[in-house]
């Protein structure tokens, strides 16, 4: 690709990025030391340049995308267990509590019954979801929960869903959670922004939730199903990463569409541009209505198919979820046993 | 390989298809008697049989009775014997049959799926989710045909026994073409498969005969190209369908001249993939991988020549070879390869020597770094750069998963690059721009146009080439259209056109001598060889002498035609509308004179004369009033997309009219070329050139452009053949003796220009093929462009 040419147009201290490692079924994954995307200028004409987003054809690619690409027994089994350690397990409700909060965490920490952690011959393997995923209220209860697992805390914040609280307020929510232990901040954008195509104010926006982020990183919800468009999508993207986003996400879970493999074709190739371009490696997150082991696969594929097996690890690709990982546990039971498991046989969250 | 080392892997594995049904199916049946002729299987009579083979390991699948001569004969004789009754019946009934068929199809949907890929070496995943459903999707769009046909084509009937030869890259889906249509329309059918896959329609006849199919309705001849002839020289089988190589398309159409039978060809084709600066080039990336990727390449409409506009080449070449990178090939019942065997060694090697070739002169090949299977007639995908228009891959049908890339400035010469082909099959428009797409759409010499997508199919959208990718629809009504013939007596035969004998001395001359000419690019002109010829009055008497135009004249008007093309062409309909209307008024002014010729020349009474000239007149009035309204359709395929079904004119269309009637006849066919849009070169009635030398008169001061219409008097026969031969004439209507239409279709196979006869016989103008509505049909190409969208 042209990344050599991409590098010379970034400053120079950003140089030293790590290099895409070519998208080929046999390339290990390697994302350790992956330099973390400082962001750049705002650069509209760049912008201007990737409005180009056929629809039809993005929904025919996805469409025939899953049907050509089929993961059966035992490297199932393997893909729905990579599916959990991507997974930020989340609850998002207004009647959470710590208890249901400590819960979760358990289960994060323990996500398998005994018997298929052995069966599948994983044990010590640490299989388990990535991060837990939180109102910030509950990120104190989590970091205490999963102190010395190597588990993440993420917060919801900036006025989670909607985002349309003062832009001061909202800088003031991520500090208090970071300062509370979150070290993954997932922000909403004001969708109006991008309607009004008013790129500047939604790239300040962001530069500002990255500097109020400090170490923590930065995720930037889409809330795709608000913005209309794979074309809106695609410009919200851009500007996010532009901005410096760690990863992309597509939706809160609050909006009426959630998470589409068409809306994440977009935005997967989105971050494909600006690696090209820049060298920077950017996560995809995609989040809401990703409920079955089925769809999970779906969407590792879509990441293997158009990214590259260095985003099916969690340092740049999560599901946001809550009920997929019981399914994902009904479907590595039935893997050993052969028979099909019910939901009340393994342990709720 | 554990679980964790898979978790840490994270390739796809294999994903095997079950082949069991499939195994069952070829081991419990007799391929010795594999020919399905009037509802009965039986051995070939020469008791030969041949050999059908996996492609992906080599291994016989079975050996297959092998039709010959006598069993052409017997399934030709089946097919007449059901013909009377199948045709018979009622509209209703053969939909049901049609309906049946495509049920039962869906029920073993799975096995025709997995023996296709066995036969053929296609992905599963293609035969699964794309050539079985369109197959089936066939049978049961074309049983509304069968009952809505008495309303839909009134004063149609079934074209009558029709022969059909298919090819091997899709054989179901090309069968499902072939004899859904025929059978709504009331034929009956012979249909050899290709030699590499008869399996699935094997099967077929199978389902033929649970579905309710009358007894030699549908035949099935297993066999080689000497079955292919026996069908195509069969003397009772009335219409051949035919869809492969343009060379046999051309022998074809060579075999079959002068026989009367109705023809439709679906050819090769080279066909373009213009990607504009502003289109969405990761698409644009997965339309190449769906057009010339798909089933191996070896697609007749495969977008096989890459456009790309230079200022997106490299990042698109650049995108195109990682996703080249990611394409899997393998076993064909894998449900993860991309892309599987090609289908027999002689094509592997076929495509290899073609890449070589291609090499040599000058293209650029690159293919990744892919590990072929150890067996099977694998060729990996390769992508050809630096390729010049002139290099054998930018030239030639390749027939496998080979893209030739070239670039282009600016859309003039994406449009030109494009159309620089002897093919015309599809094209492929990448822009997110509409105004573009819908620019360049039009342009492209292509009967099928994909705007941001490829290889789109579907039963209600008609499908078929422009140029030598052969003529003919399939699918929609157009389709239909090839499988009907209209309810018209036969006209006497017609004599070959002699000059008279001239008594010299003995005419009325005009007070001022007359020379008459040749018209041609809008101007009066001598011709080329400064002979003329005598014509005479109805009593043999010296009526004048015109032009003898020879070879020359007839390139001259060609040019001339061809120049104004474009102009007329795109002309709006209402400006054509209004020049034939002018032109029926300046005829109309000067009726009294014409009918004079006409008493003059032909001796008909001042009354007749004056009927033919009013006739004209009326004709005219007719086609200006038609120019701007025998339009396209619009279809609403099973996706998000509409089709456009575009009247385009054929191009410059020569005409050989007859010596009856010779104002009317030459008006009749003249007019509806012209409201069309086509330019046309004449040649009338040599007995009696002096009404077309008059006519010209009339021309020049109606407002056509120069060169829309050019006459050139002469000798008809050898005309005829210059313009038969001509390779820049896009189509010939000729009502002559049955020599000379004979030698039109048998001369035409240099371009495969559209050519319609009257097969020696005179024609009605007014009912059945020769009357104006069928001759505006003749006049236009059908382009199906199509246009997804979504936002």
């Amino acid at each position: 690709m042209s990344s050599k040419q991409a590098i010379a147009d970034v400053p120079a201290e950003t140089a030293s990025v790590t290099a895409l490692p070519a998208r080929n079924a046999a390339t290990p994954a390697r994302t350790s030391g992956i330099a973390r995307n400082p962001g750049m200028e705002l650069d509209l004409g760049w912008l201007e340049a990737m409005r180009h987003v056929n629809r039809s054809a993005l929904e025919r690619r996805v469409g025939s995308m899953t049907k050509r690409r089929s993961i059966k027994a035992d490297n199932q089994a393997a893909w729905l267990l990579r599916a959990v350690s991507v997974m930020d397990l989340t609850t998002l409700n207004s009647n959470d509590t710590d208890e249901r909060v400590r819960r979760l965490c358990a289960k994060a920490i323990n996500p398998f019954r005994r018997d298929i952690v052995e069966g599948l011959g994983i044990a010590g393997a640490d299989i388990r979801p990535a991060a837990v995923c939180v109102y910030h209220p509950f990120v104190a209860t989590a970091v205490d929960a999963l102190k010395g697992t190597g588990i993440h805390v993420a917060a919801v914040s900036t006025a989670f869903p909607h985002g349309l609280s003062p832009l001061k307020t909202r800088i003031e929510e991520i500090k208090a959670s970071v300062a509370d232990g979150a070290d993954e901040i997932d922000v909403v954008i004001p969708r109006g922004l991008v309607y009004a195509a008013k790129w500047q104010e939604l790239y300040d926006e962001i530069v500002a939730f990255r500097a109020a982020c400090g170490e923590a990183h930065l995720k930037v919800i889409l809330g795709t199903g608000d913005l209309s468009t794979l074309r809106n999508v695609m410009l919200a993207s851009m500007v996010a990463m532009m901005a410096g986003a760690d990863f992309v996400k597509t939706s809160t879970g609050k909006e009426s569409v959630n998470a589409t493999l068409p809306v994440g074709l977009a935005m997967v190739r989105s971050i494909r541009a600006y690696h090209d371009r820049t060298g920077y490696l950017i996560g995809f997150k995609p989040a809401g209505g990703i409920s079955t082991a089925k769809s999970a696969l779906d969407w590792l594929v879509l990441m293997k198919e158009e990214l590259g097996r260095p985003w099916l690890e969690p340092e740049l690709f999560r599901f946001g979820a809550s009920s997929l990982l019981t399914d994902i546990e009904r479907q590595l039971e039935h893997h050993l046993t052969g028979r099909y498991s019910a939901n009340h046989r393994h342990a709720m969250a | 390989m554990n679980i964790l080392q898979r978790y840490e892997a994270m390739d796809y594995g294999a994903a095997p298809e079950a082949r069991n049904e499939a195994d069952a199916w070829l081991a419990g049946r007799d391929f010795s008697r594999a020919l399905f002729i009037g509802g009965a299987w039986r051995a070939a009579a020469g008791g030969k049989t041949f050999a059908t083979e996996d492609p992906a390991t080599g291994k016989q699948l079975a050996k297959i009775s092998d039709a010959g001569d006598a069993d052409i004969d017997a399934a030709v004789a089946a097919a007449r014997k059901a013909l009377p009754k199948w045709q018979a019946s009622s509209g209703y009934a053969r939909a049901r049959v049609l309906y049946a068929i495509g049920r039962a199809m869906q029920r073993h949907q799975r096995l025709f799926a997995v023996l296709e890929s066995l036969d053929n070496g296609k992905p599963i995943r293609e035969s699964r989710d794309i050539d079985v459903p369109l197959a089936i999707r066939h049978f049961i769009h074309h049983a509304g045909w069968a009952q809505a046909l008495d309303k839909e084509f009134p004063g149609h009937k079934a074209a009558g026994v029709v022969g059909q030869i298919i090819p091997w890259n899709f054989p179901l889906l090309m069968l499902a073409w072939k004899i859904a249509p025929a059978l709504a329309a009331g034929c009956t059918v012979v249909l050899k498969p290709a030699e590499f896959t008869p399996l699935t329609a094997i099967l077929f006849a199978e389902i033929c005969e649970k579905a309710g199919v009358p007894k030699g309705v549908v035949n099935i001849v297993p066999g080689g190209p000497d079955a292919g002839a026996a069908i195509v020289n069969h003397a009772d089988v009335d219409k051949i369908a035919f869809t492969g190589s343009s060379e046999v398309g051309k022998i074809i159409r060579k075999a079959t001249a002068g026989s009367g039978k109705k023809i439709s060809l679906e050819l090769g084709g080279k066909s373009a993939f213009v990607v504009f600066e502003d289109a969405d080039l990761d698409s644009a990336v997965e339309g190449l991988v769906d057009g010339i990727w798909f089933n191996q390449g070896q697609v007749c409409c495969a977008g096989s020549r890459l456009l790309a506009q230079e200022g997106i080449a490299d990042p698109l070449f650049a995108k195109i070879k990682t996703r080249m990178g990611q394409l899997r090939l393998g076993s064909p019942l894998d449900k993860n390869t991309d892309i599987g065997p090609l289908v027999a060694a002689v094509q592997r090697d076929r495509v290899g020597g073609l890449v070589e070739e291609g090499t040599r002169q000058g293209a650029v090949c690159w293919q990744p770094d892919t590990a072929l299977p150890s067996s099977g007639y694998f060729y990996p995908p390769t992508l050809a750069t630096s390729v010049s228009p002139a290099n054998i891959l930018a030239q030639e049908e390749v027939f496998g998963p080979v893209l030739a890339a070239m670039t282009f400035r600016n859309t003039e010469e994406a449009v030109e690059l494009a159309n620089n082909t002897r093919y015309g099959l599809a094209a492929s428009v990448w822009s997110e721009n509409i105004n573009l797409a819908l620019h360049v759409a039009p342009q492209l010499k292509a009967g099928v146009v994909w705007i941001n997508g490829t290889n789109m199919f579907d039963a209600a959208c008609g499908f078929g080439g422009y140029r030598e990718s052969g003529f003919g629809r399939e699918g929609g009504r157009e389709g239909m259209l090839e499988y009907l013939t209209l309810k018209t007596p036969a006209g006497a035969m017609l004599k070959p056109s002699t000059q008279a004998e001239i008594r010299i001395g003995e005419g009325d001359a005009p007070l001022i001598d007359r020379t008459p000419k040749l018209f041609i690019g809008g101007k009066q002109v001598r011709p080329d060889g400064n002979y003329s010829f005598a014509v005479a009055d109805r009593k043999g008497r010296l009526a004048g002498e015109v032009g003898l135009g020879s070879r020359k004249d007839i390139r001259d008007a060609v040019s001339a035609a061809r120049a104004a093309s474009k102009g007329w062409g795109e002309a709006t309909a209402y400006n054509r509308s209004q020049v034939l209307y002018f032109f029926a008024e300046n005829l109309s002014a000067r009726a009294d004179e014409f009918a004079a010729r006409l008493t003059q020349l032909t001796g008909a009474s001042a009354k007749a004369a004056r009927a033919e000239v009013d006739a004209s007149v009326e004709r005219l009035f007719e086609h200006a009033g038609m120019a701007d309204k025998f339009e396209g359709r619009v279809h609403q395929p099973p996706a998000r997309a509409v089709t456009l079904a575009l009247h385009e004119p054929v191009g410059v269309v020569g005409i050989v009219a007859p010596d009856d009637a010779p104002l009317f006849s030459l008006v009749s066919l003249v007019a509806p070329a012209l409201a069309m849009g086509n330019t046309v070169v004449a040649v009338p009635s040599a007995r009696h050139a002096l009404l077309a030398t008059d006519l010209y008169q009339v021309i020049e001061y109606s407002d056509v452009p120069a060169g829309a219409i050019n006459i050139v008097t002469g000798r008809a026969a050898e005309l005829c053949a210059v313009l038969a031969k001509h390779d820049d004439v896009d189509g010939l209507w000729v009502i002559a003796d049955a020599e000379t239409c004979k030698q039109a279709e048998a001369e035409s196979i240099g371009n495969l220009k559209r050519v319609f006869t009257g097969n020696g016989r005179a024609v009605d103008w007014n009912a059945g093929p020769w009357a104006p509505e069928a001759l505006l049909r003749k006049a236009v190409e059908v382009k199906n462009v199509w246009v997804p969208y979504g936002d």
